[in-house]
């Protein structure tokens, strides 16, 4: 056991890849010398230098579309954007042309490339720089979302990212890329994608999350265990493709469920997950499906504000309290 | 430039092909027998034609919607191409594409696109991995004078320029986005003075004369083979039909179709032939009814194959998952 930090993590699975796989680059603002701006690719220019490191200028679209180019072109780019926020700058070449290539096309062209984004309030980045637009992209066909809780779950989705032949939107936590996490060495190896975790086993409720809210809702959990209710905590880790087997088996053994995101909860994917297993697993549930999320309001700039607007463990725990 | 009777030749039978096709095509729309939206090439024939002479099999192309030229230019197969805007099961695309999103990959065609300005930005991403698997390939974007105003246009120049990637920027300037002139899209008359924004060499060019455009592609070809960088080519030319088939195209000055009918760049080349002993009059007709025959041969192919099963609508989204169908 080592410990690894989540931001580690995802270098870690860069560094390895790069060096396995030379058709494996990274690109995006800032990544070079300066290390990115949450210092998440510091050294790999040291160790790749500036073919396989590139910095870009601020132009997200050709970021974007230079990652579909290029891996339809036999590279394995990784394109990293420095907020999620900014993906709305490149959405056309995510949406319309990444995302739609192969179908379009016939099934005749693999389109292997990442595109990594930092998402998340928690930082007082205010409006522009603290989105969850997890939905927005898990809404499209053809992409596949991911959204690491941890170092351990960073390093193995990168992995099998960096090597699907589909385009993967990697969505990561800013306010976890410092989070110590103890990762067991033996167990640092690729990890499937559509594959949920279960962060803590109970019986009584099962709290279904991602991302930063995993620790949320673990410390709901541990809160609940006081009063007597035992949750159950999963973790996605992928948003497509979804374990709906993992969830369906959670509800099916404790019969109550929440859903929690740091999204806003208009039209968060939280919303889809309520829909399916209200669909598919009705008659298994015996209290209402409760959502906890972000209010629904831009993300705001003073401290108090943004922590009010922004879900905590405590909203997660009232959530399941009144499920009893 | 040296140019061989024999590539002349075959330059000649491309435009033929393209000419043909699309005339074909615009019938088939008309009958009813094409769904969705068919964007026509006619009259441009020469750009895509002299641009893709100067390419290798393995150098790639991205286009736009209006793209059956420059697929039929960089070697794309005409009954694949008709199957698809017939939506059948042998099209291209299996019949998911239709005509503007038609792809070769085996032949570098990096697909049409429907969304203007769109292509830009691919071909940056085409010529990064030429650069960085340091091979002597390039890739040619095609595109209007209207996608110069989006902004993939100037990230794509700036950052092709910037790395040096060799991709060459053709610019088919048809004097319309959509129903809008250019005069009334933008306030310059060269597509062309934008390279110097980008300190990359920029011309303009008659696009309508397929030796001029066979050169001035050439010339950025060579430049890019040997490293030296991206190029922006602008060639002017007309779109004798609409926007799309079925645009009623009120926005057109009067006479300035008929200006441009006479500038055909086909009979400019078959005047060349006949002037300089390439091919006689019986030739040429010869060679046009073989080209009606392949696309005769291409409309048979498209009607003979099958339409695509439902369930193939849920392939092909992803390289490992099928979508779930519905009961109906």
């Amino acid at each position: 056991m080592k410990n690894m930090t989540y931001g580690e993590g995802i270098r870690e699975a860069m560094r390895v890849k790069m060096k396995e796989d030379p058709n494996v680059l990274l690109f995006g603002e800032d990544v070079g010398k300066f290390g990115g701006c949450f210092g998440v690719s510091a050294g790999l220019w040291e160790e790749f230098g500036d073919e396989r490191i590139r910095d870009t200028p601020i132009s997200e679209g050709v970021i974007v579309g230079a990652a579909v180019g290029s891996a339809a072109c036999g590279l394995k780019p990784i394109a990293e954007l420095m907020f999620i926020d900014f993906l709305t700058v490149g959405m056309d070449q995510l949406v319309n042309q990444a995302a739609k290539m192969r179908y379009m096309f016939g099934g005749k062209v693999n389109l292997p490339m990442v595109v990594r984004v930092p998402a998340g309030a928690g930082i007082g980045a205010a409006a522009q720089h603290s989105q969850s637009l997890e939905a927005w992209v898990a809404h499209v066909p053809g992409l596949k979302v991911v959204y690491p809780s941890n170092a351990q779950d960073a390093y193995g989705l990168l992995m099998t990212s960096i090597d699907d032949q589909n385009p993967v939107v990697f969505i990561e936590n800013k306010v976890l890329y410092a989070m110590k996490n103890e990762v067991d060495e033996n167990e640092l190896k690729p990890i499937p994608l559509g594959k949920a975790r279960i962060a803590k086993e109970g019986t009584d409720v099962t709290i279904i999350t991602y991302g930063r809210q995993v620790y949320d809702s673990l410390a709901a959990a541990e809160a609940l265990a006081k009063e007597g209710i035992n949750a159950e905590v999963i973790d996605i880790r992928t948003l497509f493709p979804l374990d709906k087997e993992a969830i369906f088996k959670s509800v099916e053994k404790t019969h109550k469920v929440v859903l929690v995101s740091e999204e806003c909860k208009r039209g968060a994917f939280t919303g889809e997950i309520a829909a399916m297993i209200a669909e598919e697993c009705f008659y298994e549930c015996d209290a209402p499906i409760k959502r906890v999320g972000a209010l629904n309001t831009p993300i705001p700039f003073a401290g108090d504000l943004e922590s009010y607007v922004v879900p905590n463990s405590r909203d997660i725990e009232l959530a399941v309290k009144s499920l009893f | 430039m040296k140019i061989t009777n024999e590539q002349l030749k075959e330059m000649y039978t491309t435009m033929l092909k393209i000419r043909k096709f699309e005339t074909s095509a615009m019938d088939f729309f008309a009958e009813g027998k094409i769904p969705g939206f068919v964007h026509l090439y006619i009259g441009e024939e020469a750009v895509a034609t002299g641009a893709c002479a100067n390419l290798r099999q393995d150098d790639y192309i991205t286009s736009t919607h209006r793209g059956h030229g420059h697929i039929i230019a960089k070697g794309g197969n005409l009954n694949n191409m008709m199957a698809e805007l017939f939506g059948r099961e042998d099209g291209y695309c299996k019949g998911k594409g239709g005509s503007m999103h038609i792809a070769d990959a085996t032949k570098g065609i990096l697909g049409a696109n429907g969304i203007v300005g769109a292509g830009h930005n691919i071909a940056v991403g085409s010529g990064l991995a030429i650069q960085y698997k340091k091979t002597d390939q390039v890739c040619v974007c095609f595109f209007g004078d209207a996608s110069t105003n989006q902004s993939t246009f100037h990230e794509a120049l700036n950052l092709a320029s910037v790395w040096k990637l060799p991709v060459i920027f053709v610019c088919e300037n048809n004097g319309y986005g959509i129903s809008v002139s250019q005069a009334r899209h933008q306030a310059i008359t060269d597509v062309s003075v934008r390279a110097s924004a980008y300190n990359m060499p920029g011309i303009t060019i008659d696009g309508n004369d397929v030796f001029a455009v066979y050169e001035a592609v050439g010339e950025a070809v060579a430049r890019a083979r040997k490293g030296q960088g991206p190029t922006l080519i602008e060639c002017k030319t007309y779109r004798w039909r609409g926007h799309f088939e079925g645009d009623p195209t009120v926005y057109r000055p009067e006479g300035e179709l008929e200006a441009w009918l006479k500038k055909d760049p086909i009979p400019r080349v078959e005047k060349y032939f006949v002037d300089n002993g390439v091919m006689t009059g019986e030739e040429i007709k010869k060679l046009n009814n073989e080209v009606e025959k392949m696309i005769e041969d291409a409309k048979e192919f498209a009607e003979k194959s099958p339409v695509p099963s439902l369930e193939s609508a849920l392939k092909d989204v992803y390289s490992d998952i099928v979508e779930e169908g519905r009961i109906r």
